[in-house]
């Protein structure tokens, strides 16, 4: 079964990685704070979606991203170490720190994370964690159980 | 969104290829959100956030270099954070080890934010100006120690913005004070994003930089019986509005209506912790803020939300807290006092209530090892003889900035206590009020 959901495209590429989804606010620098080069384990307590699961290569699905304003520069290193998500997969309209982390990925590494925001309450409902999730370039999330 | 002629230039890489990245990443940020313009940053200084040379953005050290090899430098010079470590705070072997390796690329990167345009200290403790001085000239201490504090706006020569001044900052406390106890205009910016906007000399128009941004989306109603811990008040509403503007009633008769040190002390506390608890980056006090004293309720908008907050309210606030440590009844090995960084004004008042309470307990010194926390202008202002006062009560005086002492593994089981609602919110650090802190460091009085 296969559902396809509409955004806006925030960074623009294609991806295809199983979803991990976050249903709190995604707390960048709470949750990437031990990354290393190609590890990117998540060592945010507050977040029971995501604590201790390896946030390299999967499709981030969230409603926006909170905390510190050091969040978008946490991104963007997370593209530098090799350890960044496939995608970021936004319900709502991206916020400023995350919109930064994404942008500076883009524009600075080799490394950019595809990202949609927008996608809408009822994506964040029905997407779960270890769904396969594809992106394509028109901002269309096609998400298969 | 529409560039100027000389905006564009800088796009199409007239100053280079770095400048034109630079410029790619600051609009495609302002795009994002339906900015239509570049407007000019009006403050004289910056204020960044990533003044730790940690080695977690080790990133951010390679893209510094790329700036310094290619000559980069702010069109306005900035402050910034404040630097991670200081020895004189307490750390066991392990803590000091781990330190000197999470930060061990500070030193490269303070030079790194020097070559961009970190603001030099105006003058040195003889009174000549230092500004000249370049940087590890002989002499000793740093020029830039003063650059160093997450509250820029406090002390002898601070960096102030004026009132309708555009800013490009992103400490979040710092932000929050800007935006609504000194009527200046800025946005909820990332790191990093806020020094290209000081590099290039223009941010985004969008957001709270607006008039409509800047229009409240609640009203808070204060009905407490008593003025309300600023830094619990900050915390309830920041976690109900997260990021809308709230317009706050009830508050100004404390303070006589008047933007006073004492109410300017409040506010910072207050902003800080709504700003960390939720992401307020602008708040309006009815009758006590610039733009609220002026506008009123004109600033509400017509659809606004309304929160009541009584003393109820605040309890189940503080109520809610998660307790982290892994033995909730431990007994707590370290205070932390001043997230963010005190005013001279606090720094004295913890001073003298720690005396007296020392004094009437029969106490010689806290029965916690306690670190106050304050800009170093203001610790210079404080004096040698008060620092050495606090020394014998056992407490250090320091610049640094609590939240990275406590991002230090081998601190982060530690159980410590705070009166910082943002300290709270982003370490295992456990939140008293003020008078529940002075009770377990010096038995209250």
């Amino acid at each position: 079964m296969e559902r396809i959901f509409q955004g806006h495209t925030v960074i623009p590429g294609t991806a295809q990685a199983p979803a991990l989804v976050s249903h709190g606010g995604f707390n960048t620098l709470a949750s990437m704070k031990n990354m290393k080069k190609g590890k990117n384990i998540c060592a945010d307590q507050n977040n029971p979606d995501l604590y201790k699961k390896s946030l390299v290569g999967v499709a981030l699905c969230l409603p926006q991203t909170i905390g510190s304003t050091t969040g978008g520069m946490v991104l963007f290193n997370s593209a530098v170490n090799e350890c960044q998500p496939a995608c970021m997969l936004f319900a709502n309209h991206i916020d400023s720190l995350a919109a930064s982390g994404v942008i500076l990925a883009s524009v600075w590494t080799d490394n950019p994370i595809p990202t949609v925001d927008e996608l809408g309450e009822e994506f964040l409902s029905y997407v779960k964690s270890g769904m396969t999730v594809e992106v394509r370039e028109d901002g269309s999330v096609r998400v298969t159980d | 969104m529409e560039l100027t002629r000389e905006q564009q230039a800088i796009l199409d890489g007239e100053q280079g290829e770095v400048m034109a990245k630079i410029m790619k990443t600051v609009v495609m940020y302002g795009d994002t959100f339906g900015a239509t313009k570049l407007v000019p940053i009006t403050s004289e200084y910056g204020h960044i956030v990533s003044s730790f040379g940690v080695s977690v953005i080790t990133g951010v050290f390679d893209m510094m270099d790329e700036l310094v090899e290619a000559g980069i430098t702010s069109k306005q010079k900035f402050t910034a954070d404040p630097r991670p470590v200081d020895p004189a705070v307490p750390a066991n072997l392990i803590q000091k080890i781990v330190f000197k390796v999470m930060y061990g690329p500070q030193e490269r990167y303070e030079k790194q934010l020097e070559a961009v345009g970190l603001r030099a200290d105006s003058c040195n403790a003889a009174g000549t100006s230092t500004a000249s001085v370049a940087p590890g000239a002989a002499g000793g201490a740093s020029t830039y120690d003063d650059a160093f504090s997450c509250a820029c706006y406090l002390g002898k020569d601070a960096n102030v913005p004026k009132r309708g001044d555009i800013l490009s900052w992103a400490e979040s406390s710092a932000v929050s004070y800007a935006n609504s106890v000194l009527g200046a205009r800025c946005n909820r910016n990332s790191g990093i994003i806020e020094m290209f906007g000081s590099i290039l000399g223009y941010v985004p128009y969008f957001g709270l930089l607006t008039d409509e941004g800047r229009k409240a989306k609640w009203v808070v109603e204060v009905k407490t019986s008593k003025l309300p811990e600023a830094q619990l008040l900050g915390s309830a509403i920041g976690m109900k509005v997260v990021e809308d503007v709230p317009y706050v009633k009830g508050l100004s008769g404390y303070f006589n209506g008047e933007l006073s040190e004492e109410a300017c002390t409040y506010l910072k506390d207050f902003g800080a912790a709504a700003a960390s608890n939720g992401s307020v980056g602008l708040y309006h006090i009815d009758g006590l803020t610039p733009e609220a004293k002026d506008f009123g309720e004109d600033l509400v908008a017509p659809d606004a939300q309304v929160y009541v907050i009584d003393d109820a309210e605040i309890q189940r606030v503080k109520n809610g807290y998660p307790v982290i440590w892994k033995k909730p009844d431990a007994k707590p090995k370290l205070a932390f006092i001043g997230c963010p960084h005190m005013t001279l004004a606090q720094l004295q008042k913890w001073t003298l209530e720690v005396e007296t309470a020392l004094a009437a307990n029969n106490l010689s010194k806290v029965k916690i090892p306690t670190i106050f926390t304050a800009p170093p202008a203001i610790i210079k202002e404080f004096g040698e003889e008060n620092k050495a006062k606090l020394a014998s009560m056992g407490i250090v005086l320091s610049y640094i900035c609590p939240l990275m002492y406590m991002a230090n593994p081998a601190c982060a089981d530690m159980p410590v206590i705070t009166n910082s609602n943002k300290l709270r919110t982003y370490t295992s650090a456990r939140y008293y009020t003020d008078a529940e802190i002075l009770v377990q460091i010096a038995g209250g009085y």
